[in-house]
């Protein structure tokens, strides 16, 4: 994707958001060719470029989402990349990572290179994809992993399933560590959260669900970093969710294992509680958890020892969430929805702007070892300018995924996208 | 009157007031039920569907004779053995039986917050017969009718909730209720049995029996269910029946006058020695089931009046419902 070489495009007056350097400061940005030529309070427009004028309203490196699921192949008719890509541009989404998860797994070059194919011709957005780190997702025999990152795999996961056998997974890792491949894992000892739909305590008690300790969070993180630590591959967990997980982290990463952590934007905003009366939106994996952990978390995003915050967009049809709570299907849409949320912790005094895109476009861009999520001269212009203010109640039917499974119906939001560039060109909003 | 719920599905939105009402009109149908004649016309001309997705038989059978003996036309549908197998959703077979403009419906499910799904989507009242784990809330109403004709109150009391507390939806209701009416609650039971965070609940939690049978007032019993007994909660029946089994022995920790109470089917010589159940100067046992009667017809009864206002209302107001 490029932008016309012969038109700049001149961002007047934004309050310039750097991750990288954890700064926001009000200048200009200049981009050329589909990249960031020049950034500075001193600017001026070059003759022909276009000038938007931005009125102070944050300029974001684009949010690259790491871990959403698009139903290609086999669930189309839950999410396409064209659904997805129109969702994520209308969520300050400039690139997509997608998830494996699908039907059949992503776990050959052939079923790869498939993909990559759809998607590049009809998303507006960047995708990169993921593969699966076993073969089927089944936890048995490692795929080809040469192969998947030669075909242009950015990491590799088996996603919610836990690769439960120790050696299999030891041999994987140690396989992955050989070509320098990121490793993703679902930290969960299966065991204890087996059939769970809720987290243990006093809530799901009340509610009569099967419930899972947090401890089976730490328990398989534990697990995980003991493996690390024996083959030293590089690894990123995918979500970490409780406040007794966050201690075997920080001991991870203090004893310089290359370990990183996610955390879905839903489980920084919402709690076990807002499950309320066996509201299925809410149904989560892991599942919602309590108000405490939440703050842990959000805590833990403040003060970067959790790296990246995810949207998890999982989009799920209303027959699989119009059922029983312990039956109905796990996950929510977050596209569109996680710049709105994740504000909410901006409005809280609780992370910062910076912070905030550290965690939403440069953390997950570095850990892939792509060249976005920079505000930089020479990154790819991949942007988004927002107003972090202007209210809305979130109408899920007003979602542009195929699937409208959002836990923020009906509650009012503040922050919305004026507009999304990728490689310098518009892809949302009108400026 | 202060019951104005539309739905009866749990305890839990339930306040101290409209407990007392329906226990105060269930007193009253205790005394119909001991006459030879035992009709009333209270549900004449009213539909009640009994919609069971488990199997039960007293629980279904007390509906059945509640709702007959108010005049409702009683129907109750085998649903555990056909639609659903076929593979209707839920919502589907709630919709289907909609239409055929049912009063009350009674329902019972494998699933927690599968009848309040189910209520959310129908435009008559709805019954909580029993919803997976989590409340069974006539169980509770009757064991609080069956307490309050015993004890004279139902207030102030000690009372122990013995055995299987994880997943018993009787015990989630009565701990809602006896909790509501301000009782000291003790749970007792193997860890394994015990939920997680029910100490935030305000219980006190004991895992031996003699220790939290102490000078209590009420012994309430809960079913063990078979396919719990072997190795995977519990190490054995004849274990669990020497640590929490109630015979004379852990009985004589608890006050003189304590009634015990189980909500049934027992597992004589499981969860509770048989010359217990059967001693008439402890056990109430029957009298729950009798009392069982008297509350469901209290519950159809005000939730039939409060139909037939809001149905009164709507057709003054032109809307239909």
């Amino acid at each position: 994707m490029s932008a016309d070489p012969t038109q700049g495009l001149f961002f007047r007056d934004a309050l310039l958001v750097d991750p990288e350097a954890l700064r926001e400061s009000r200048g200009h940005l200049l981009v050329e060719g589909g990249r960031i030529a020049a950034i500075g309070p001193d600017l001026t427009p070059p003759e022909g470029a276009r000038v938007i004028d931005c009125a102070g309203r944050p300029l974001a490196p684009g949010i690259v989402d790491l871990g959403v699921k698009i139903g290609e192949p086999g669930e189309r008719h839950r999410e396409s990349f064209g659904t997805a890509g129109r969702a994520a541009a209308a969520g300050g989404v400039t690139t997509i990572i997608a998830r494996p998860d699908t039907e059949p797994a992503i776990d050959t070059p052939e079923v790869l290179e498939f993909v990559t194919r759809r998607a590049a011709a009809s998303a507006p957005v960047r995708i990169r994809h993921m593969a699966a780190l076993t073969k089927g997702r089944a936890g048995r025999e490692m795929t080809e992993i040469g192969f998947l990152l030669d075909a242009g795999a950015v990491a590799f996961t088996d996603c919610d399933r836990v690769v439960t056998d120790t050696k299999v997974l030891s041999r994987a890792l140690a396989y992955a560590r050989s070509l320098d491949a990121l490793v993703i894992g679902h930290p969960q000892e299966p065991g204890l959260s087996k059939g769970a739909a809720a987290t243990s305590g006093k809530f799901a008690s009340l509610r009569g669900l099967p419930a899972v300790s947090p401890m089976a969070e730490r328990m398989g993180l534990d697990r995980d970093i003991g493996l690390i630590e024996m083959t030293g591959a590089r690894y990123h967990a995918d979500q970490v969710t409780c406040a007794r997980t966050l201690p075997a982290l920080e001991r991870a990463k203090r004893n310089g294992l290359r370990v990183t952590a996610g955390v879905s934007i839903h489980h920084l905003t919402l709690n076990e509680f807002d499950v309320g009366d066996y509201r299925t939106f809410f149904k989560l994996t892991p599942p919602l958890r309590a108000e405490e952990d939440r703050l842990a978390m959000v805590e833990a995003v403040a003060s970067g020892l959790i790296d990246v915050i995810c949207s998890m967009h999982t989009p799920a049809d209303e027959e699989s969430k119009r059922l029983p709570f312990e039956e109905a299907a796990a996950g929510a849409v977050g596209l569109e929805t996680m710049l709105p949320a994740a504000l909410r912790l901006h409005h809280a005094g609780q992370v910062g702007l910076a912070r905030l895109f550290r965690a939403m476009s440069y953390a997950p861009a570095q850990l892939l070892g792509l060249e976005q999520g920079r505000l930089a001269a020479g990154a790819p212009a991949d942007l988004v300018l927002f107003d972090p203010d202007v209210p809305f109640a979130m109408d899920r039917f007003a979602l542009r995924s195929k699937s409208k499974n959002t836990p923020f119906d009906g509650q009012m939001m503040q922050g919305k996208v004026i507009a999304t560039f990728v490689g310098g060109l518009c892809v949302f909003g009108e400026v | 009157m202060t019951f104005r719920a539309r739905h009866l599905l749990g305890i839990e939105h339930l306040s101290p007031g409209e407990i007392r009402t329906i226990l105060d009109l269930a007193d009253r149908y205790v005394e119909l039920n001991r006459r030879t004649v035992k009709r009333t016309d209270a549900l004449a001309g009213l539909t009640q569907i009994n919609m069971f997705f488990e199997n039960s038989t007293r629980t279904q059978a007390s509906f059945e004779l509640a709702g007959k003996r108010l005049g409702a036309d009683v129907m109750n549908m085998a649903v555990a053995q056909s639609s659903v197998k076929k593979g209707e959703t839920l919502i589907d077979t709630a919709l289907t039986l909609n239409a055929m403009r049912p009063d009350l419906l009674v329902v019972r499910h494998n699933a927690s917050g599968a009848v309040n799904l189910l209520a959310s989507k129908v435009n008559c009242a709805v019954i909580n017969a029993g919803d997976g784990r989590h409340e069974h809330p006539t169980q509770a109403l009757l064991d609080a009718l069956t307490i309050r004709r015993a004890k004279g109150r139902i207030q102030r009391l000690r009372i122990a909730i013995c055995g299987d507390i994880a997943h018993s939806r009787v015990a989630r209701s009565n701990l809602i209720l006896l909790g509501k009416m301000e009782n000291r609650l003790r749970l007792i039971g193997p860890p394994t049995l015990l939920p997680a965070g029910v100490a935030d609940l305000g219980c006190e939690i004991f895992d031996d029996m003699n220790a939290g049978l102490k000078d209590v007032d009420v012994v309430m019993m809960l079913r063990l269910q078979k396919e719990r007994m072997d190795g995977g909660f519990i190490p054995s029946e004849r274990e669990y029946f020497h640590r929490y089994g109630l015979d004379a022995e852990k009985l004589a920790h608890a006050a003189p006058d304590a009634i015990v109470m189980h909500p049934g089917p027992m597992n004589r010589g499981v969860e509770i020695d048989g010359v217990i159940a059967d001693d008439i100067n402890r056990s109430v046992i029957q009298d729950q089931v009798e009392m069982g009667v008297a509350v469901r017809m209290a519950v159809m009864d005000l939730l039939a009046q409060n139909l037939r206002a809001e149905r009164g209302r709507a057709a003054a107001g032109g809307i239909d419902v």
